[in-house]
């Protein structure tokens, strides 16, 4: 899976980084740990910067090559920040067949994004997502913690409008 | 806990399990509301329906007379929420937030069913009581489902009220290890994640080697897009998989566990730790199991997205917390897997198989499927068919069966073009085909594979190309990037796909993508690469003369490919309304107002704007 780096300031918080360290003395002596830890660290930071990379790094004692490796091959994982609405269009079979490509195109026109950008203004990101398992609803996209299934292109403007 | 608590748990519970099968039991809950809180009712509000319910219930006054449940998937997603009332197992469909006063005033209070939230057969056209005399379960055989929209996943004491933890206390107090893995053999039980493997074989491997450590891993990455029936399992029966996997921990020698499920399925990791726990509790799970000495303890991981790890070598890598990357067999998981310690790897509805093989014996369950594929398979039906949602069938039913009856056909008067199985691993079976029984090798031999059991559905507007293309679409980000052939060999693959769908296809470019698919079978290292092109494969093993149309006659057939599509207008239905040519966002469409109007195709971006836009059903594609 391809990522692009994020071009936006980090701003990393110190309640942020307490939080981080209890992570870590949470799993850090766990066999297999980095995983969770990135998960965890995601959960604090919204995102996985590659200064949250390092910061996990020195605190491991893990490298950041393996660290970055770990971030960069599993799709959960974003280098980017989520916009304050997050998009995301299932592109799973069941939707795909029901229609789920003109409406990814229609939210993409809308926004003026691509799939797995963020908006100019941060407000939007979109991304396309494996099957939510919602198939009898397809074609499904869920906006933050709502799911709107059997969605026409012509109904997402307004339910864009809501946000 | 001792067998003779768990004896009498089950005995105190058994009205509960009796009043669901329509015996009117004294007692004071004599009614229970049962609502489907599986991912897909769930998002259409039934948490919500169960609360309201629960309001409702307090406004009436007989909130201490009715048991509201939340229970796992009842497979019928096409028609969710679902709602069942019991003892008289009244189906009700389609539930809205604001039916539940109704259903409360009306049923619940007067008795009085609320008819026109019933359920309809599409052939009579009569309204259906009860869930068990419709179509969509009468052809069904839930084994691995058993317990989904039965029970209370939330609680273990309805697990056990049907028969639950009785499987593990024979296996540990009554069956030697070896008994065990005797007994799942002869069973003929083949692994329902992907590759049919037999579980007892791969039980002996790990058995076999000597080591003072070894794991039990449950495979719940459900990455095959359109597939939902492990999750369905893990949120509707969790104990199922928990007591399968310290059944297999007494029979390998091991004492620790380890789920991997996808984050992707935050109710099913919720329930399976809350399920976890309470087992803990009770000392179904944790040190000296029923008073024996066998221990037995287990945990969650979460995947991170990445379709490669339900590939078994690669899903440990990633348990390790390192990417991952497949390695290559030998050695076999069940000699160095987990932590370099000999490992067992089964997927969810494997284990869901387990208990009740050696509860009902070996005879009960080859009784049910062919003669090299035994038990029942369930498959997630989706894509164009009338009830999507979650069957189970003994293995050899045809897919006629599950398409036409259980599924109820094609909507929309459409014709059924094609069925897809096995994910991006799997093939397309074609319309002629209908009749093969579904089982492991009759799936092989017509080019597909069982895969995790999704199956989607087709007509004859889907492009069979353009399908080919999503799959190559999927497994080129899916792949890890190890092998070259897997890495580069599928990207390859997607651009020739891309030129014949764009209509740039020459017929070489057939050849060429045969002959590519033959190398990436044969030089990648694991399933994923190995299995990516058999969607190409299949495609053109069958719908061959739709790859040529999109070549020869840069025409798609089912008209899906849009860069093949010519708009056109025809005169004698056009008003001259002139709404198509304002919504136009290139200016492709002139004509004067109240005449018929014309598309310059040379600028048309054929965006389809048009077609949206014009009530006149006046323009045309193809």
């Amino acid at each position: 899976m391809k990522k692009k780096m994020t071009t936006v300031t980090f701003t990393g918080t110190p309640e942020q980084e307490q939080k981080l360290d209890a992570v870590i003395a949470k799993y850090g002596k766990d066999e297999g740990a980095i995983m969770r830890i990135l998960q965890d660290a995601q959960e604090i930071y919204g995102y996985l910067p590659i200064e949250v990379q390092k910061m996990i790094s020195i605190k491991t004692g893990v490298s950041l090559a393996e660290i970055y490796g770990v971030a960069t091959f599993y799709s959960q994982f974003s280098l980017n920040p989520k916009g304050q609405v997050a998009i995301s269009v299932c592109l799973g079979t069941a939707c795909y067949v029901k229609g789920a490509g003109p409406v990814m195109e229609k939210i993409c026109e809308i926004l003026g994004v691509q799939p797995g950008e963020t908006s100019a203004d941060g407000k939007f990101s979109v991304d396309a997502t494996r099957c939510l398992g919602a198939c009898g609803l397809a074609p499904v996209i869920t906006i933050n913690e709502d799911v709107y299934g059997k969605l026409k292109p012509a109904e997402v403007k307004d339910i864009l409008a809501k946000y | 806990m001792k067998i003779s608590e768990l004896a009498a748990i089950k005995e105190k519970m058994e009205s509960v399990v009796a009043i669901r099968q329509g015996e009117k039991v004294e007692q004071k809950e004599r009614i229970h509301v049962l609502i489907c809180g599986g991912t897909g009712c769930t998002s259409s509000n039934s948490v919500k329906i169960a609360e309201s319910m629960k309001n409702e219930l307090e406004k009436a006054g007989i909130a201490d007379e009715v048991k509201v449940v939340l229970t796992g998937c009842f497979g019928l997603c096409a028609l969710g929420p679902i709602m069942i009332v019991y003892p008289e197992g009244i189906f009700y469909s389609a539930v809205k937030l604001e039916d539940v006063p109704e259903i409360v005033n009306e049923h619940l209070v007067n008795g009085n069913v609320v008819e026109r939230l019933l359920y309809t057969d599409e052939v009579t056209g009569k309204h259906v009581h009860s869930l068990m005399e419709t179509r969509f379960y009468k052809s069904q055989k839930r084994v691995a489902l058993r317990n989904c929209g039965a029970i209370d996943p939330e609680n273990v004491e309805e697990y056990i009220a049907k028969d639950g933890y009785a499987a593990l206390a024979k296996a540990i107090t009554e069956m030697t290890p070896q008994d065990v893995i005797d007994t799942i053999k002869a069973s003929g039980l083949r692994g329902r994640g992907g590759g049919g493997f037999p579980t007892g074989n791969k039980w002996q491997f790990a058995a076999n080697s000597v080591s003072d450590k070894k794991y039990v891993v449950c495979n719940g990455d459900e990455g095959d897009p359109g597939a939902f029936m492990d999750r369905s399992i893990l949120e509707g029966d969790p104990h199922a998989v928990i007591e399968a996997m310290a059944i297999a921990g007494y029979a390998i020698g091991a004492d620790e566990g380890y789920v991997y499920v996808r984050a992707e399925y935050p109710i099913a990791v919720r329930r399976l730790q809350k399920a976890i726990d309470q087992a803990r509790e009770r000392g179904l799970l944790g040190k000296n199991i029923f008073g024996t000495d066998f221990s037995f303890d287990m945990n969650i991981r979460l995947g991170a997205g990445a379709f490669v790890c339900g590939e078994e070598t690669a899903l440990l890598a990633s348990i390790e917390g390192k990417r991952g990357e497949p390695k290559p067999r030998p050695p076999f998981p069940a000699v160095k897997g987990l932590f370099g310690q000999p490992t067992i790897i089964n997927n969810v509805e494997t284990y869901a198989n387990v208990a009740q093989i050696i509860l009902k014996g070996v005879d009960w369950f080859t009784s049910m499927g062919t003669e090299r594929s035994k038990g029942t398979k369930v498959f997630a039906l989706g894509g164009k068919i009338t009830n999507t949602g979650l069957v189970e069938v003994p293995m050899g039913t045809t897919l006629r069966t599950v398409i036409e009856e259980i599924g109820g056909g094609i909507p929309g008067g459409k014709k059924f073009k094609a069925a897809q199985t096995g994910g991006p691993s799997g093939g397309c079976i074609p319309a002629h085909l209908i009749d093969t029984p579904i089982d492991y090798d009759n799936l092989i031999a017509i080019g597909s594979m069982m895969g995790s059991g999704g199956l989607i559905v087709m007509d004859e507007t889907d492009c069979m190309v353009d399908i080919a293309k999503f799959f190559l679409e999927f497994t080129v980000d899916e792949s890890c990037g190890k092998c070259t052939p897997c890495r580069t060999g599928t990207m390859r693959l997607l651009e020739l796909l891309e030129k014949i769908t764009e209509g740039n296809g020459e017929m070489e470019d057939i050849d060429r993508l045969e002959e590519l698919c033959d190398y990436i079978k044969s030089a990648s290292l694991c399933g994923l690469g190995q299995t990516a092109p058999n969607p190409v494969l299949s495609t053109l093993r069958y719908f061959r003369d739709e790859y040529v149309a999109h070549v020869k006659d840069k025409r798609c057939p089912a008209g899906a490919c849009k860069r093949l599509l010519t708009f056109s207008i025809e005169a004698d239905k056009c008003k001259g309304c002139t709404a198509c040519a304002r919504k136009c966002p290139v200016g492709a469409i002139s004509g004067k107002v109240r005449e018929a109007h014309t598309i310059d195709t040379a600028k048309c971006i054929k965006c389809g704007a048009c077609i949206a836009t014009c009530k006149f059903g006046a323009i045309k594609k193809g």
